[in-house]
């Protein structure tokens, strides 16, 4: 909401400067966003009036003017322009003035002529003809009689320029602060000043509404009140200069006098008016009724609207004239040739005006308005100051009598003042006369008994605690003492999950990756990025129904896309050598209303790096988490990945209960390809699930009192063969004394059989209760090598 | 053979001086004191001496022993010195070269905002609550006392799931406060950080998906006065003690009275600069008492309870509290930009 300090002076006088009226008008509830100072914009520009003029010696165009602007002696200005004449009255920018597109005029010659400034256009001083309707675009700006003006007057007063705009930013439950009267409203109360409200004087006399037209609701619950007035006898005109300038300071263009009208009254009582054409209204009649269905109409802006019978529409007995509450219809505008009009000034459902807005899709200032739920007392004054406006104006005749159709009289809301209880909520002591005085400054009334009357434009006052915010606001939320509830009546802390995450964090962090935050949601395209099967479960997912593009239409089921996005963006930037991590959610349906909502370890790389660097941050990781016994499992590779570098990690062998906790891979080649990237890397943990398969914490076992043996062997076997097949063997065969068996070599060459390769195994052999001798251990050695060969025909090297 | 001793011990010594090896000093040993050695040559004579001689050859030859044992492990001593001053030189390193750096990872900005707020609030008697962010309706709207016609439910502002209303990805934490309410009696204390969306096209200030932290305290006898003490707290922790704050009416539908928060401005300290747009102060968090009727709505007597709840914009945060002037960076992950924190 821009409101105009010149208009706001007329309900509300105050003396504060800007600075001083945005800070006290924010800390009592309406926040300034910022001051506007029309008259920064333009400076020493003054008006004159041409004493004479000639033609430049040396052009065929430029013209020597000598202008009076009130100064003892005339100042001389070459101008361009074509349209100046002698005893002219013009506005004109002197040496060291300011244009409103900042351009300074300073003194200069003129195909060598002296030119003191330059006289303006309207564009120059950021006009159009609405502001001044009897001059032209294309030449300077004459002023005429009827403007008013002297020679040497400040042309910021003449083009309303004087002003400040102050603009609001109004909460969506204070819809009557926009407008000027809810302002001054604030500001008096603000300010401790009286409110001058004016109550419309209509004379009417040019014949009875009622003997003309017939007002019909049918949806009493869409339009609670409907109230109408009628003019006859338009003479459709320019606004004067005043009107024109308060519409213009308040961001909105004239147009002529009736429409401005209308225009005026929404902005000084914030009801939105509209304006028929009664020539155009059939059967002298206005029906208010949904639409029918395929019922169609042109609104102003000559859009054809396609209406459904949810949407509220305003008739005559035929057709709709207008989408109650956001716009006109076309067939019943005012033009120029309007003689006879009828003033809307209604009430409509907020949600119904919302909703029919949002589906034609057209917000307008009416409708934004409507929306937020107006007061439907104010119809009726409304439409009375239209009318005092028509005759003030002389913009034509009022007809006696108002139809006003309301679906229930007004019951205003009533409250207890409890002043305990607002100061126990507020945590002060503010003196109940305090409380009154406040209320009242706002014009709710307070009995003797404490009864407060809400004024019928505060549809947001339902409970005490509304009214304690009226208290507290006025009293000042900075008078309000901090205090500290008793900080030791609970004990805070972390979950042992949100622990866990803040430690998977830390954790990752000192394996040397970094954190990476990504937007939830993709795009389908982004599952076919990744190379994922058309028909994978994992593309159903949660979709949203209004996304801002397709690239952003679904909640992702898969971390990957948002990955190798973010490495392929750093490849692109030139980083080498890149490792990141996640811990986010992915969002997978389930039948239910809600889907699963999962947090996801993500893991990827690229650069001085391969399978085994990922996959050893990866183990780390999890024995940090006391996953006992992870395994990966070589399975059907997803698509997104290497066919031969690809693992399902679970929590365990399957024999001990082991469970799916996530995957690891190279990034198979051509879905690298797609996003530009390198050999790259990426693992999945799902974190509820590795944190249900972490061991409990551990007990201390007692550290081994007897020494161990060690035996190194190289088991030459099928080059098919996994490491962790080999390796399960020796585990098995090795019985209770084989304490460790890590693998140390893998050799493939010529020193082995073609199709072979050698691991090198270091086997580690304890007993607990005495030192084993070489002879144990070699008998262990030997039913390890008997396994290895009768289970895979593999021997020692 | 006194003589004899006595000139093998100056020989000795004499031979010890100049030996400047360790392994000389072994051989010195060797040669003098060893099984072959000349102290034992010497001593095998002694089967010739008088029994008047030999207590006192034999204690001659004893001191001379012992004599020449603590010149060689004084010799060895400064020997083993030497040799290891010779070492050292030899193992000389240019430190200035780069060391083995094990690579180490850095915490996203906002993680660091985030964790740093989560701690303070624990500090404070809080526990951190979760919910979901793709939520119904009924918790993000209805029974936050969002009227029917408010804007946030247009489908220009929030993003819908289902066709009807009843889901839609979350645009504040605050469904939280009710999740919490509805399971838990007062007293009360939580936050709940987390993810929620808009529909904001990105650019410097905007991102469709951001977070947020939500907090909610329920009691009997919780004031406005608490809130502001509460917040101020969390300020003076963030930004600095004594870091100036300004409570302004506001607007929300689930808290009444409600105010926004600012802070004075950091940069300019209040004189009014870019960072602050000319005003002083930045706006930081919104804020208020649990609406009476929220309070209601959960099962909470609001004539027994009150209590306040605030949302903190984490990414504002964080780009103020780093300097960092476009919130797209937040979400791009650039390692450049990453590694600086």
């Amino acid at each position: 909401m821009d409101l105009s300090r010149k208009w706001l002076a007329e309900y509300a006088e105050i003396s504060a400067d800007s600075k001083a009226y945005a800070d006290r008008m924010t800390l009592s509830g309406s926040k300034v966003e910022l001051t506007r100072e029309l008259g920064d914009e333009i400076r020493n520009v003054v008006i004159g009036r041409v004493v004479s003029i000639e033609r430049h010696p040396d052009s065929d165009h430029l013209w020597v003017c000598q202008v009076d602007v009130g100064q003892p002696e005339p100042v001389q200005i070459v101008t361009g322009a074509q349209n100046v004449r002698e005893g002219d009255i013009v506005p004109a920018a002197l040496h060291k003035s300011l244009l409103p597109d900042g351009k300074k005029i300073e003194r200069g010659k003129l195909r060598g002529v002296k030119s003191e400034g330059m006289l303006c256009s309207l564009s120059e001083l950021n006009l159009d003809t609405h502001d001044f309707p009897d001059a032209i675009d294309d030449g300077i700006l004459i002023f005429t009689e009827t403007d008013g003006v002297s020679v040497g007057d400040d042309v910021r007063t003449v083009i309303g320029a004087d002003d400040s705009i102050v603009e609001f930013e109004i909460t969506n439950n204070r819809p009557d602060c926009l407008s000027v009267i809810g302002l001054a409203r604030e500001t008096a109360a603000t300010f401790g000043v009286p409110l001058k409200l004016h109550t419309p004087q209509v004379r009417g006399g040019a014949g009875e509404i009622r003997d003309n037209l017939a007002i019909e609701v049918r949806s009493p619950e869409l339009c609670p009140r409907y109230t109408a007035k009628m003019v006859k006898n338009i003479k459709i005109a320019p606004s004067p200069k005043w009107l024109r300038q308060r519409l213009r300071a308040s961001g909105v263009r004239p147009i002529n006098n009736i429409v401005d009208i209308t225009n005026y009254v929404m902005l000084e009582y914030g009801q939105p008016m509209h304006a028929f054409d009664y020539a155009c209204l059939g059967g002298g009649k206005i029906v208010v009724r949904t639409a029918f269905d395929g019922e169609t109409m042109n609104t102003l802006d000559g859009t054809p609207r396609a209406l459904t019978p949810d949407m509220l529409v305003i008739a005559d007995a035929e057709k709709a004239v207008g989408v109650a509450g956001v716009m006109g219809g076309e067939n019943s505008e005012i033009t120029e040739n309007t003689q006879f009009a009828v003033f809307e000034s209604a009430n409509f459902d907020g949600v119904s005006i919302r909703k029919t807005a949002s589906a034609l899709g057209m917000r307008t200032d009416a409708s934004g308005r409507f929306e937020k739920g107006l007061d439907p007392e104010n119809t009726l004054p409304a439409v009375l100051r239209a009318c005092e406006l028509v005759e003030q104006l002389g913009a034509g005749e009022v007809l006696d009598g108002v139809i006003d159709i309301r679906a229930s009289a007004f019951v205003p809301t009533t409250l207890k003042l409890q002043p305990e209880r607002i100061n126990a909520l507020l945590g002060t002591d503010v003196p109940r006369e305090f409380m009154v005085k406040t209320l009242e400054a706002l014009d709710f009334t307070v009995d003797a008994d404490d009864t407060v009357t809400v004024p019928s434009w505060r549809g947001d006052i339902e409970h005490y605690s509304d009214l304690a915010e009226e208290v507290a606001r006025f009293y000042g939320y900075n008078e309000i003492t901090p205090t500290l509830f008793d900080v030791n009546a609970a004990v805070g802390g972390f979950t042992a999950r949100q622990t866990a995450e803040r430690e998977a964090g830390r954790i990752l962090r000192g394996l040397g990756y970094s954190e990476i935050y990504t937007y939830s949601f993709i795009g389908t395209a982004d599952y076919d990025k990744i190379g994922m099967a058309q028909d994978a479960p994992e593309r159903d997912s949660v979709t949203i129904l209004n996304p801002l593009g397709e690239n952003r239409a679904i909640m992702r089921t898969t971390p990957l896309p948002s990955m190798l996005d973010t490495l392929a963006r750093n490849r692109g930037a030139r980083n080498d050598d890149v490792r990141l991590y996640e811990l986010a959610k992915i969002y997978c349906p389930t039948g239910d209303i809600l889907p699963d909502e999962r947090v996801i370890v993500t893991l990827g790389a690229y650069g001085d790096c391969d399978f085994y660097t990922v996959k050893g941050a990866i183990e780390a990781f999890l024995s940090a988490f006391r996953v006992p016994n992870p395994v990966f499992f070589v399975g059907t590779a997803l698509p997104s990945f290497h066919t031969g570098r690809f693992a399902y990690i679970y929590s365990d062998t399957l024999d001990n209960g082991g469970k799916p906790i996530g995957l690891i891979g190279q990034i198979h080649p051509s879905v690298a390809r797609e996003y530009d990237l390198p050999d790259c890397y990426a693992a999945e943990i799902d974190l509820a699930d590795m944190l249900d398969a972490g061991a409990p914490e551990p007990k201390y076992a007692q550290l081994p009192r007897f020494p161990s043996v060690t035996r190194d062997i190289a088991v030459v076997c099928g080059e098919e063969l996994s490491a962790a097949e080999i390796i399960g063997c020796v585990t098995r065969a090795g019985g209770k004394l084989l304490r460790g068996c890590k693998l140390f070599d893998v050799y493939v060459g010529a020193q082995v059989p073609q199709g072979k390769k050698s691991l090198a195994l270091a086997l580690e052999f304890r007993d607990d209760d005495r030192t084993l001798t070489d002879e144990e251990a070699d008998n262990a050695v030997a039913a390890i090598l008997a396994a290895l060969d009768s289970e895979y025909g593999a021997g020692r090297r | 053979m006194q003589e004899k001793l006595t000139a093998l011990r100056d020989a000795a010594l004499g031979e010890l001086q100049i030996a400047d090896s360790a392994k000389s000093v072994e051989e010195l040993r060797v040669k003098y004191l060893g099984k072959k050695g000349e102290l034992t040559a010497i001593l095998k004579q002694m089967g010739g001496l008088s029994a008047e001689e030999r207590p006192v050859i034999g204690a001659l030859a004893n001191t001379v022993r012992s004599e020449i044992e603590n010149a060689i492990a004084a010799r060895s001593a400064e020997v083993d010195a030497i040799e290891l001053e010779h070492r050292l030189k030899a193992e000389r390193i240019d430190v200035t070269l780069p060391g083995k750096t094990p690579r180490v990872g850095h915490k996203h900005p906002m993680s660091i905002v985030l964790d740093e707020a989560k701690d303070i609030f624990i500090s404070m008697g809080f526990t951190v609550a979760e919910g979901p962010e793709v939520e119904l309706s009924v918790y993000d709207f209805d029974k936050l006392n969002i009227p029917p016609n408010h804007t946030v439910r247009e489908w220009s502002d929030t993003f819908y799931v289902a066709e009807d209303e009843s889901v839609h990805l979350r645009c504040q934490t605050s469904p939280v406060q009710v999740r919490v309410m509805e399971k838990q009696s007062p007293p009360i204390r939580i936050i709940s950080p987390g993810r929620v969306y808009r529909k904001d096209e990105v650019d410097a200030t905007h991102s469709p998906m951001f977070h947020q932290i939500e907090g909610l305290v329920v009691d009997r006898g919780i004031t406005l006065g608490d809130l502001k003490g509460t917040l101020n707290a969390l300020v003076g922790k963030l930004y600095g003690t004594g870091t100036k704050t300004r409570f302004r009416p506001h607007h929300f539908p689930f808290t009444e009275p409600s105010c926004e928060v600012d802070v004075e401005c950091f940069v300019c300290g209040g004189k009014g600069c870019r960072v602050c747009k000319g005003e002083g102060w930045i706006e930081l968090l919104g804020s208020g008492m649990v609406h009476p009727k929220v309070l209601a709505g959960v099962g909470i007597d609001p004539d027994e309870y009150s209590g306040f709840a605030f949302g903190i914009g984490v990414e504002r945060m964080t780009m103020l509290r780093f300097g960092i002037d476009d919130m797209r960076l937040l979400f791009e992950n650039d390692t450049r930009f990453l590694s600086q924190f």
